[in-house]
């Protein structure tokens, strides 16, 4: 029944009176040490955060938007709530596309909050069976960590596509034993290698002309095997803009999948690696094509920074670390223009961004102004291209429903630009456009690409036209 | 906690997704953009239809359930904080746009579509929708009806009040009300359509409402005059007015606003300035174009030290956003934002800006000031840390004084936020006892078992008059 004393259950925000004692599970422990009290604190709750986020746009509800999810954890540390099932899915719903940051005046530090939340999460975790836990150890402790046995995957995933066993499966309905967007996942992989950039092309590469400046290649795990090609030709679009680029060979996975999943302590032993990979390599800046990774490694100064061992070498990893479009608009020596292809008529392209080379990163216009440099292609706006396409890492694996409604509402807005091209910048958006255009039967219209494989496709070596 | 009958009852109206009352649902329907107030809900429900509406109200009415109607929870004042418990009906499932009657110049509206949404589709029409708060990209036209919402263009178009024409709306009983219509004029009884605008949501649920439109103004500049003498800029407001010109918007931000404003926007505003007034006329090419330079000699007589007028529309709506985002862009320099709502006569805006800045200095806590200058309603904000008990308490004695100083200047204690919870101490300074008992009067009428929105508008016990002690 309703309470007619009034104020009976108003609580201000000190001194604390709950109706409910104060929390004590382990995982209520772990978030009070885990959380960042400062920022819980600093959201006013004005909630110029609803718009922005893509997940409170699907639902509408309160605990489906930023503001909520941080009421959510405030309540927890408060004492007032106790995390259930029902918490950790609130927190697993979250996409991670962090588009709330930049809209938030107050300025919240929302990513570092939900990381904060995800591992303790994770370390308590009820909801995951334990086959999820099974495949979570040995994709983040047996396989990412290490560069070898990517490759490893990646060539039983090429055997596996190469070798007549992928028809075999589809033709005999194993596929069907999967979810169905397991299934459609598996239709659009590209297909792998078990040979990375360094073992096609080796590890250092000298610039054409001038001599601007060394830059390292981050060339990511996933990156690596399902798209060698788009890291060759980032090396290639780099020699030509005049770069010498080193591809050091100590270099692992970011971490990120660890990070935003709550494996912290595991990131930052992968972030260790990468750090001295680099230091050692003696370069200047740290190229990322890949903007999930990029959005971590610039976050290394941030993950180690209560490590005196590591907090300067991680700030000058963090500062000197720049997506490729980002440097190849500012610095490089690239011609004015890149090259049409003669056989083809005017082609139309569009740009999905990725959430974490622009929420985190904070670059859209590098891209953008590489593409309107194309001769023989129009340039056509997405409407709401900021906005999160549902990949969001394995989001679209772990969260299929949200993602997919989510994806529905891109691919309309995708058709109305009756683009050729659709273009991305990072693996992970790559492939849920891909699966959005197969989805949506466009495929005879419409091609997903990288900026990178499309401007090196453009580069036009006999027309060199250079600005600066 | 609510008897399971009671869920029963509302699931079967509503469905079982559109009830809620887990733990996460209840958390974050405690709060709303008010710091320092929060208190849970026994449930929540998400109703579609106005049926569904007066269906809800008769469950809860039988049961004498409180209920709290909510837009987006971005008020100030408290209004959604079920502090006594009950049910909270959150509007957004009702968000469409019914009608827009270009004969009549009128729309018609349900409570829960977002403000900036449904300007932005009045202007594809070509019409216009003054009222704008800044919150207007979140908040909705029901919560903006039930605050009477006031934003930048108050000045020369008024405020929600002066476009809500309309209204159909559930009573506590469960009963629906249809008030005003698509008339210019009305006197058919009493006006309960301005009467429900600005009622907080403790008379009834609005669950429909007709707008008055008009035609977009056909030209507009904006510019922005700046003060190194904070007095010079409040002088400046007070000139304006006296000289009979009515900007459509009047602006006003002290240093310390204008310092974090820039460092969230990155305008390049003049961080050495004590105070800038951001100005726009709207209108007819000729006429805006004289008053402008009247407005700029009269900035320049009150030595201003640079007064610059917007080049491009880019750089106008800049300036504009800049002003939209000074309160949350507070936000930034410490952990909780208090801010308030003081409104004078605008021939004491300057006398206003002074009282504020000595109160802060004797209470020793930071006050930031902007504000809607040309129609008098200041925000003085104090930017502290909730934490910190004792200096919440230094705040609240301040802003005390503040409420006082304006009541004393001939002002109010709130010009467009409301009062629910956190000026309900306050109210009868304001309106005098015989004003309260009136008010009360007129809550039985509507909600006898005062089951809307309980706990607001009326306190407990009003706040005695502080004794100011001068000099
Ligand atoms: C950053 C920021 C800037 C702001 N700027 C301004 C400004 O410039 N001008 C201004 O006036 N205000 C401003 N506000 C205050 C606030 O945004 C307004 O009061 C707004 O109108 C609230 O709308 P809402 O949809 O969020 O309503 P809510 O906060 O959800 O509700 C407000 C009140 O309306 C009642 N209510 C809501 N819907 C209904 C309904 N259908 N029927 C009956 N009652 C209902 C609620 O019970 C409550 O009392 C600002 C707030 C923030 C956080
Ligand atoms: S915008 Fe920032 S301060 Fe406002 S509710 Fe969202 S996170 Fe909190
Ligand atoms: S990170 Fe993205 S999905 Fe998560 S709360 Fe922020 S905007 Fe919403």
């Amino acid at each position: 029944m309703a309470k007619t004393e009034l104020q009976s259950n108003t609580f201000q925000a000190a001194p604390l009176t709950s109706k409910t004692e104060p929390a004590c599970s382990s995982m209520a422990n772990t978030l009070k040490l885990s959380l960042d009290y400062d920022q819980l604190t600093n959201c006013m709750r004005c909630g110029f955060c609803l718009p922005a986020c893509p997940t409170f746009r699907e639902t509408g509800v309160e605990a489906e938007s930023p503001r909520g999810r941080i009421a959510l954890m405030k309540a927890v540390v408060d004492g007032i709530m106790e995390p259930n099932m029902q918490f950790e899915a609130q927190m697993n719903h979250c996409l991670g596309c962090r588009a709330c940051e930049p809209a938030c005046p107050a300025d919240v530090k929302y990513g570092q909050l939900i990381e904060q939340a995800r591992e303790a999460v994770e370390k308590h975790t009820v909801s995951h069976r334990w086959w999820v836990k099974l495949a979570r150890k040995v994709a983040f402790k047996g396989v990412f960590p290490y560069q070898n046995r990517v490759r490893m995957v990646g060539g039983a995933l090429r055997f596996y596509q190469q070798s007549g066993l992928r028809n075999f499966v589809r033709n005999a309905g194993l596929m069907n034993l999967f979810p169905a967007h397991m299934r459609d996942m598996e239709k659009i992989l590209p297909d792998a290698s078990d040979k990375g950039v360094i073992e096609s092309i080796g590890t250092r590469h000298s610039a054409d002309g001038l001599r601007i400046a060394t830059v390292g290649l981050f060339r990511g795990c996933i990156m690596d095997i399902l798209f060698t090609e788009t890291n060759i030709n980032t090396v290639r679009l780099l020699t030509a803009a005049g770069f010498d680029v080193v591809i050091p060979e100590t270099q692992n996975c970011c971490g990120a999948l660890h990070a935003h999943s709550g494996e912290q302590s595991d990131a930052k032993e992968l972030a260790k690696r990468n750090i001295r990979a680099f230091r050692e390599s003696g370069v200047d800046w740290i190229i990322s094509n890949a903007g999930g990774c990029g959005a971590l490694l610039v976050d290394y100064g941030h993950l180690l920074h209560d490590d005196p061992d590591w907090r300067e070498d991680a700030a000058w990893f963090a500062s000197r670390t720049i997506d490729i479009s980002k440097i190849l608009a500012d610095q490089g020596n690239l011609p004015h223009t890149f090259g049409s292809m003669d056989e083809e008529p005017m082609t139309r392209i569009t740009y999905q961004e990725s959430c974490h080379l622009r929420n985190v990163m904070r670059s859209s216009d590098a891209q953008r102004k590489l593409i309107r440099r194309v001769e023989g292609a129009e340039f056509v706006e997405l409407f709401e291209s900021d906005r999160c396409c549902g990949s969001a890492g394995i989001y679209n694996l772990t969260q299929p429903e949200m993602a997919g409604s989510i994806l529905d509402h891109k691919m309309e807005h995708v058709k109305k630009t009756e683009a050729h091209v659709l273009l991305t910048s990072n693996p992970g958006c790559l492939l849920q456009m891909k699966h959005g255009i197969e989805k949506h039967g466009m495929s005879d219209r419409m091609q997903a690409m990288h900026v990178v494989d499309f401007l090196y496709s453009r580069l036009n070596r006999d027309k060199i036209n250079v600005v600066k | 906690m609510l008897e399971e009958v009671v869920i029963r009852e509302l699931r079967a109206i509503v469905g079982g997704s559109f009830f809620r009352n887990d733990p996460e649902t209840l958390v974050t329907h405690s709060y709303d953009g008010t710091p320092m107030q929060q208190a849970l809900p026994d449930g929540v429900i998400y109703p579609g239809s106005t049926a569904e509406v007066a269906a809800i109200m008769k469950v809860l009415n039988q049961y004498r359930i409180p209920l709290i109607s909510r837009g987006s929870g971005t008020n100030l004042c408290g209004g959604t904080v079920p502090v006594q418990g009950g049910v909270v009906m959150v509007m957004y499932r009702m968000n469409r746009i019914l009608d827009v009657d270009l004969d009549n110049l009128t729309a018609t509206v349900q409570p829960g579509i977002i403000t900036k949404e449904f300007i932005a589709h009045v202007e594809s029409l070509g019409l216009f929708y003054p009222p704008d708060p800044s919150s207007m990209a979140i908040s909705t036209i029901g919560g903006n009806i039930a605050e009477c919402s006031g934003g930048l263009r108050g000045l020369k178009y008024g405020t929600t009040k002066d476009y809500v024409i309309g209204l159909e709306a559930v009573l506590a009983s469960g009963e629906i009300i249809r008030t005003g219509g698509k008339l210019m004029k009305d006197v058919a009884g009493y006006d309960l359509t301005k009467l429900l605008v600005g009622s907080e949501g403790t008379l009834a649920v609005i669950t429909e409402a007709t707008l008055k439109l008009i035609p977009p103004p056909k030209y507009k500049k904006t510019m922005l005059a700046m003060y190194t003498d904070l007095y010079g800029a409040a002088r400046t407001v007070s000139k304006i007015i006296k000289s009979q010109i009515i900007p459509a918007t009047l602006e006003f931000m002290d240093n310390p606003t204008i310092r974090v404003v820039d460092d969230f926007a990155k305008l390049g505003l003049p961080l050495d300035m004590e105070a800038i007034l951001l100005i726009e006329q709207d209108g007819e090419m000729e006429m805006v174009e004289r008053d402008i330079d009247m407005i700029a000699s009269i900035c320049r007589s009150e030595n201003a030290a640079k007064v610059e007028v917007a080049e491009t529309a880019e750089h106008a709506l800049k300036l504009m956003t800049a002003r939209r985002s000074a309160f949350t862009a507070l936000a930034r320099l410490r952990p909780t934002t208090i801010l308030e709502d003081a409104t004078v006569p605008r021939s004491r805006i300057a006398d206003m800006v002074l009282e504020i800045n000595r109160i802060a200095a004797k209470y020793q806590v930071q006050i930031c000031t902007f504000g809607h200058a040309g129609d008098g309603n200041l925000h003085p904000t104090a930017t502290t840390d909730a934490r910190d008990q004792e200096e919440v308490h230094r705040v609240e004695a301040a802003f005390e004084e503040i409420f006082e100083a304006a009541i004393r200047l001939g002002g109010t204690i709130t010009g467009e936020h409301g009062v629910g919870i956190v000026k309900a101490p306050y109210l009868e300074w304001k309106v005098g006892s015989a004003g309260i008992d009136m008010m009360r009067g007129i809550k039985q009428a509507f909600d006898p078992h005062n089951l809307l929105n309980p706990g607001k508008l009326f306190a407990k016990e009003t706040r005695k008059r502080v004794v100011i002690q001068h000099g």
